[in-house]
């Protein structure tokens, strides 16, 4: 039923990392059942930058934390890099997975070195000289300045958290990066930089990296692929012009209304190459 | 797993002596204890005889990551050994570490100045408190004002929400820590009494010190644990939330809507349940009385209104009153102080509580000087 527009094959020898195999989420609110996902399937290989797109309530967060196992989908399989995502939270997730949560979710009792280095922390065997190195090479790698890292999250700015949370999910350098609209709330000039930043590391540290956005610009200038979410499943995922050609009312509001057109006309200027 | 197990072993190459790292020299598997011990053992070995004597072999390792590569740099000395052999990528990775090593800050140390400009900030702090209480305070009462010129106009819906909220879902728990209090008591009491034979007594002893007394403390320390705690947490959240500050913006007075109210209905609700509190302990010692001592209970509402006299009711409802004021009071000052973030929700909660019920029991100890000649 679904027609996806085939993607750049993958190498053969590796497995992909994210495999969602007929996917159901069913919720139960105020005695009513609202079906978000219906048989959704959807495999990203490693490497990719998947942009997940959709309407308001199409599921794209649930979808998100179904991946981080931080959910159950109702029928259905979630495997992670050869696991299912249930079993994903286990000790040591860090060095499996990164999450940069919308709001960054920073541990507000923690200086920004101390929530940068926390998952280093937590191993207990590596001296506290050797951790404070590493968040501090994470914390410039992400662009910030050595003089922010004894802040305390409340005294940070939005683009500033987003960075640091950034900073956080990379501290073990895990294969698998997940974000949550990473340019929401950010200026404009924020968002280029928190692009270009992420586009470098991505290519940098050979980054898998799955992000749900509503943000046309980023969406553009970062996917390799955009997977559509509409209708309770995946209509369409490929290239963002492969998508933009594939005819759906939501795919045609979507890229095409006039904020689209606008940043499709970014994606003609630059073409993304990776 | 085993031949991942990050390693480094020394061996001899055709141009001196090498070192040969192997397995994944990530964070995870470093951080192994087994593994960590023997990789420090011969860094430390090498480094004490010079890192750059060694040849360095990266070239089999399966991974390297960041906090690996960190940990070579350390051992080098924050700079690249002479002869070194490696991978493109492992060199990027190296590069940016290198790029971002720090030299650990200067450890700061405090001088007596500011030890005394601490405690100044210290000082202030508390001023601060008290200023801030003080004119919650007047607000309070030029919000009654308010009220009273225009009754009509009140926040009425919030008053009656509040009052079912810190009143009546009290309701259970009260009676249950009263009916039992009162039980403990008078089981207690017994024991004396019937040794002196004085078992009539028993009536004037819970009587007096129930109704005067355990009553209304036990009333609000429970209030205060329960609904003072959920005042500073609701006031909290709004200010983490920036609710505050959107009542502000559209002109809403937050003494009028938001203290007012909660001062009303703990005002309100705080008689009631003491005397909610003060029947259920007088039932638990009636019936407990009754089981140790045979004082029945048709002879304990007989002798009750000649063993306590009527003002001692009046002045526990009375004081009930100012203790409900009191907690309302001191939730919505902690509420209001708390800054945007969870941290100082949860401060802010804690302190409210503590100083809720240390100021009861000050009060009550006022009121025990003050009315001292009343009712006894």
């Amino acid at each position: 039923m679904s027609p996806a527009v085939p993607a750049a094959p993958a190498p053969e020898a590796i497995p992909p990392v994210i495999e969602i195999d007929k996917l159901w989420s069913v919720f139960h609110t105020a005695g009513q059942e609202a079906v978000v996902h219906q048989d959704l399937d959807l495999t990203i290989e490693a490497g990719e930058l998947l942009s997940i797109v959709g309407g308001s309530g199409s599921g794209k967060t649930v979808l998100l934390r179904q991946i981080l196992g931080l959910e159950q989908p109702t029928h259905g399989h979630v495997t992670v890099l050869g696991k299912p995502a249930s079993q994903l939270g286990s000790e040591g997730a860090a060095s499996r997975v990164g999450m940069l949560f919308q709001h960054g979710a920073l541990f507000s009792a923690f200086t920004v070195l101390e929530n940068i280095a926390f998952a280093l922390h937590e191993l207990q065997t590596l001296p506290h000289a050797l951790i404070r190195d590493a968040a501090m090479v994470k914390l410039q790698m992400v662009g910030l300045d050595p003089s922010q890292a004894n802040k305390m999250p409340a005294d940070l700015s939005g683009g500033m958290v987003k960075r640091v949370a950034l900073a956080r999910a990379l501290i073990m350098d895990p294969p698998l990066l997940l974000l949550d609209e990473p340019t929401s709330g950010l200026d404009p000039e924020s968002a280029d930089a928190f692009c270009t930043l992420l586009r470098s590391l991505h290519r940098e540290l050979g980054l898998t990296v799955v992000m749900v956005t509503h943000d046309l610009d980023t969406l553009f200038e970062l996917s390799t692929r955009v997977a559509v979410v509409a209708d309770k499943r995946i209509i369409v995922s490929g290239t963002p012009e492969a998508v933009m050609a594939y005819p759906h009312p939501f795919i045609h509001d979507f890229f095409l209304g006039k904020r689209g057109q606008r940043a499709s006309s970014l994606l003609r200027e630059h073409p993304v190459t990776v | 797993m085993a031949e991942n197990t990050p390693r480094i072993t020394p061996h001899s190459m055709p141009d001196g002596s090498g070192l040969l790292l192997s397995g994944c020299w990530t964070a995870a598997r470093l951080a192994e204890p087994a593994a960590w011990s023997q990789i420090q053992s011969v860094l430390r070995t090498c480094s004490a005889s010079g890192a750059t004597a060694w040849t360095w072999d990266l070239r089999s390792l399966q991974r390297l990551d960041h906090t690996g590569a960190q940990v070579l740099w350390n051992a080098w000395g924050h700079q690249w050994p002479a002869r070194l052999l490696l991978l493109d990528v492992q060199h990027s990775l190296l590069a940016r570490v290198a790029q971002y090593a720090m030299p650990p800050p200067l450890a700061t140390r405090i001088s007596a100045w500011q030890l005394f400009l601490r405690l100044g900030g210290r000082v202030w702090f508390l001023i601060d408190h008290v200023r801030d209480l003080i004119r919650l305070m007047g607000q309070l009462l030029l919000d009654a004002v308010r009220l009273a010129r225009s009754p009509g106009k009140g926040p009425w819906r919030d008053v009656s929400g509040h009052l079912y909220h810190i009143g009546a879902t009290a309701l259970p728990i009260t009676a249950l820590v009263g009916f039992l209090i009162g039980v403990v008591l008078a089981y207690l009491m017994s024991q004396q009494l019937r040794q002196f034979g004085a078992d009539a007594f028993i009536v004037n002893i819970l009587g007096l010190s129930l109704i005067r007394e355990l009553g209304p403390m036990l009333a609000a320390i429970l209030i205060a644990g329960r609904s003072g705690s959920a005042i500073t947490a609701q006031i909290g959240v709004m200010r983490v939330t920036e609710e505050l500050d959107a009542m502000r913006v559209m002109g809403i007075a937050q003494g009028y809507r938001l203290v007012m109210p909660r001062a009303i209905a703990m005002a309100l609700a705080m008689p009631l349940l003491t005397v909610w509190t003060t029947l259920a302990a007088l039932a638990g010692g009636m019936l407990a009385a009754d089981l140790t001592m045979g004082v029945t209970p048709a002879y304990f509402f007989t002798a009750l209104p000649d063993a306590v006299e009527v003002s001692n009711l009046t002045l526990a409802v009375g004081k009930s009153m100012v203790f409900g004021l009191l907690i309302a009071l001191i939730g919505c000052h902690y509420g209001l102080r708390v800054k945007p973030n969870t941290e100082s929700l949860g401060q802010g909660t804690t302190a409210s509580v503590v100083t809720s019920i240390t100021m009861v029991i000050l009060v009550d100890a006022l009121f025990a000087v003050v009315f001292k000649d009343i009712g006894i």
